[in-house]
């Protein structure tokens, strides 16, 4: 059935939706029972599911991915919240050093299938340590798979396989998109978790992104047709793993690259992007694969959020640049 | 007074140092084994001493099963002198010795029954030994052929975890997850003095406490963390940490097998009944190096060793076996002929065992696959086929 929702009721049908199919599926995390979390992402699901499934946790972030994996090995499929990104790192040794290594340890014996959201991303006007993209520093690690859903549909659609799925993933929610309504089908049949799409179909340049990106991106193109450029946006979805072969297919027919995230520029996923897409396409490419994200210093505070993160001027001057070549 | 006031001026009386080889060490208090926050059941000459609170966990136990405790303390301590000569001789990469350490790892292992869940340090040969594990499956990852070689599952005994404190969560976990399945069974989790001082710790600690669950902290307080004492790591004895959560701790003689099989077997009980988790710290000492890449003698003194070995885990056993007649010459013969066997079938399975494949590498880094390890595999696969090229003579 088809519904318009919001990004954030998206992804509390679909946690609804696991914890009424699956009885080993546990929600964990501060404040996510009776408060339903801080962005109400969990809202209600503890009152219908009981503080046995729905759990409140210590303000402890080793401990609750710690637990998550100690629960995954009994069995269970514990779905855990960081409350904001800048929280993650006292977890970041439980999922760096355990989670993502289990399964190769044990020579695929022991499977943990946990999911941990993480709402991440600027431009809520938050403080310090509330809107960070600390993706990168999780797709360097092989063990872990990482995605971000730009919209309503997908955040109901990602979610149920995230939760499916028998590897760890790290679920990033676009927080600044939690509002943001959208038409879910709960009964569609979803294309593959790792696959990015195309939703604006160009000739001229690639403008590739994921999670709050891809709007901004949208905003782009369409700023851009006004001026008679027809940019092609790829939603990419996943960041690892990337869908290369989406990326080089567009590249092929539009020759130009600009990829698009707020988290720092170096050593970003756009890096990653750019050299392979290079190797890949060498051949193809008019101009250098551009990057437009965030810089090398520390999320500045609220006021200076908007010279910070890449907005429609900052993607329309590298689109220029890029069709300069 | 507080605790902690009396604890620092403790570790400054002992503070005092001494040189050996050149190098300067610290010469350490050693505990006294009438200390009476120490529950012991047999004393290092062998003899037998009543506890009103603990006897009734061993009150049952046959000649028998005291003969299979000792066997296992000596096969274990075997199997261990085996590793570390194999590392001499280059067979194994590394080694961490459990010596001195079998009565605490043989008498909580045999404390646990078949449906607990123990998740280890990268020391529980002993444990791994009572749970089933072959001991030449423990070796993989000291010869650098795997990260870890057992299935967790079979005998319910986790991986090793060498990231120091990291298990204690999991342990809890698993733990709160017996407690869901309204199961009856128990976690025990091991670790050291050193790995007390962990974040990871302390926050399973509180997890535990808050969820209630059964889990079991089986501190093994060897009184060295590679080069640091235990006064490094606290001002308070460790097992008294356990108050500040809301749970029991209990400090035991990590020497004496019969004290650790009891006081375990009283924690896991607990656990089982729904009283939560439980601290156990046994009190011991690593006789050997760290591993076999450190080197003691710079930061320790001979007699602290020396004094402990006067508390042997072993001896002690012997000696009350033969004083109460319950073995007889037989018995420790054909056992040390069974040690050597042991030995001589580590020897020979360690020295066959393969390298792994090359593609290894690849294998099981994800459950259900990922585009970019295929790629890589893909990658390394042409590459090394570009050799048999060359050796072919193209």
């Amino acid at each position: 059935m088809a519904e318009k929702m919001a990004l954030a009721k998206a992804i509390n049908e679909s946690l609804r939706r696991a914890l009424d199919s699956d009885p080993k599926v546990l929600i964990m995390g501060e404040d996510v029972g009776k408060l339903g979390g801080v962005f109400r992402v969990t809202d209600g699901l503890q009152k219908d599911f009981g503080d046995s499934r729905v759990i409140d946790t210590p303000l402890a972030e080793s401990g609750i991915v710690g637990t998550a994996i100690g629960l995954a090995l009994r069995g269970y499929r514990p779905v855990v919240e960081i409350q904001f990104d800048g929280f993650v790192f006292p977890a970041y040794d439980q999922i760096v050093t355990q989670l993502a290594k289990m399964h190769a340890r044990s020579l695929g014996k022991v499977k943990l299938p946990v999911v941990v959201r993480i709402p991440y991303g600027g431009g809520i006007g938050a403080v310090e340590h509330h809107s960070e993209s600390p993706e990168a520093l999780f797709a360097h690690v092989a063990g872990l798979k990482i995605v971000s859903p730009s919209n309503a549909s997908d955040a109901y659609w990602m979610m149920q396989q995230a939760i499916q799925s028998d590897d760890p993933v790290i679920f990033f929610e676009p927080k600044r998109r939690y509002w943001d309504k959208g038409e879910v089908n709960t009964e569609a049949i979803p294309g593959p978790l790792h696959k990015a799409r195309v939703v604006r179909e160009g000739t001229d340049l690639t403008l590739a992104a994921y999670g709050p990106m891809v709007k901004l991106c949208q905003e782009v193109a369409a700023a851009a047709a006004e001026e008679g450029r027809n940019l092609e946006v790829l939603d990419l979805r996943s960041v690892s793993p990337l869908d290369f072969d989406s990326i080089q297919a567009s590249v092929e027919k539009t020759r130009r690259l600009v990829v698009v995230h707020e988290a720092p520029v170096f050593f970003g996923s756009g890096a990653e992007i750019a050299a392979r897409i290079t190797e890949r396409c060498f051949y193809h490419l008019e101009a250098p694969v551009l990057r437009v994200g965030g810089y090398h210093a520390p999320y500045p505070p609220a006021r200076l959020e908007e010279e910070y993160l890449p907005g429609l001027d900052r993607v329309l001057d590298a689109v220029d640049r890029a069709l300069a070549y | 007074m507080t605790v902690e006031s009396t604890a620092a001026r403790k570790s400054r009386r002992s503070a005092g140092t001494k040189s050996t080889a050149g190098k300067t060490t610290t010469a350490r208090k050693t505990p006294s084994s009438t200390d009476p926050e120490l529950v012991q059941l047999l004393t290092p000459e062998g003899k037998r001493v009543k506890n009103a609170e603990y006897d009734k966990y061993v009150a049952g136990i046959t000649p028998d099963e005291l003969r299979g405790l000792y066997r296992d303390m000596v096969l274990t301590r075997r199997f261990d002198a085996e590793a570390t000569s194999l590392q001499r001789q280059g067979e194994l990469g590394l080694w961490a010795s459990l010596l001195g350490q079998e009565a605490a790892q043989i008498g909580s292992g045999r404390a646990t029954r078949e449906d607990d869940y123990v998740f280890p340090t990268y020391r529980e040969h002993g444990v791994a030994w009572c749970r089933g594990v072959d001991p030449t499956n423990l070796l993989g990852m000291f010869r650098g052929v795997n990260n870890g070689g057992w299935d967790p599952n079979s005998n319910n005994f986790q991986l090793y975890t060498i990231v120091i404190g990291s298990q204690t969560l999991h342990a809890t976990g698993y733990a709160m997850g017996i407690a869901k399945d309204g199961a009856d069974s128990a976690v025990i989790a091991y670790f050291g003095d050193g790995a007390s001082s962990q974040g990871d710790v302390a926050e399973s600690f509180t997890f535990s406490a808050v969820y209630n669950a059964p889990v079991v902290f089986f501190c093994q307080n060897n009184q060295w963390a590679i080069s640091e004492p235990t006064e490094k790591q606290t001002r308070v004895p460790l097992y008294q940490r356990a108050q500040g959560y809301g749970f029991p701790g209990v400090r035991v003689d990590g020497n004496d097998v019969l004290a650790c099989l009891a006081v375990t077997k009283w924690a896991l009980e607990r656990a089982r009944a729904g009283e939560g988790p439980t601290l156990v710290e046994a009190y011991t000492y690593r006789m050997g190096a760290h591993t076999t890449s450190d080197d003691p003698t710079k930061y320790r003194a001979d007699e602290e060793r020396e004094a402990w070995e006067a508390k042997d885990p072993i001896l002690r056993v012997r000696r009350y076996l033969e004083a109460s007649n319950h073995a007889d010459e037989g018995f420790f013969a054909e056992l040390e002929a069974e040690s050597e066997a042991l030995g001589k079938r580590v020897r020979e399975a360690v020295r066959a065992m393969p390298d792994p494949d090359h593609f290894a590498i690849f294998e099981n880094v994800y459950a259900d696959g990922h585009a970019l390890v295929d790629e890589e595999r893909a990658q390394f696969a042409a590459y090394q086929a570009s050799f048999a090229d060359v050796e072919g003579g193209h």
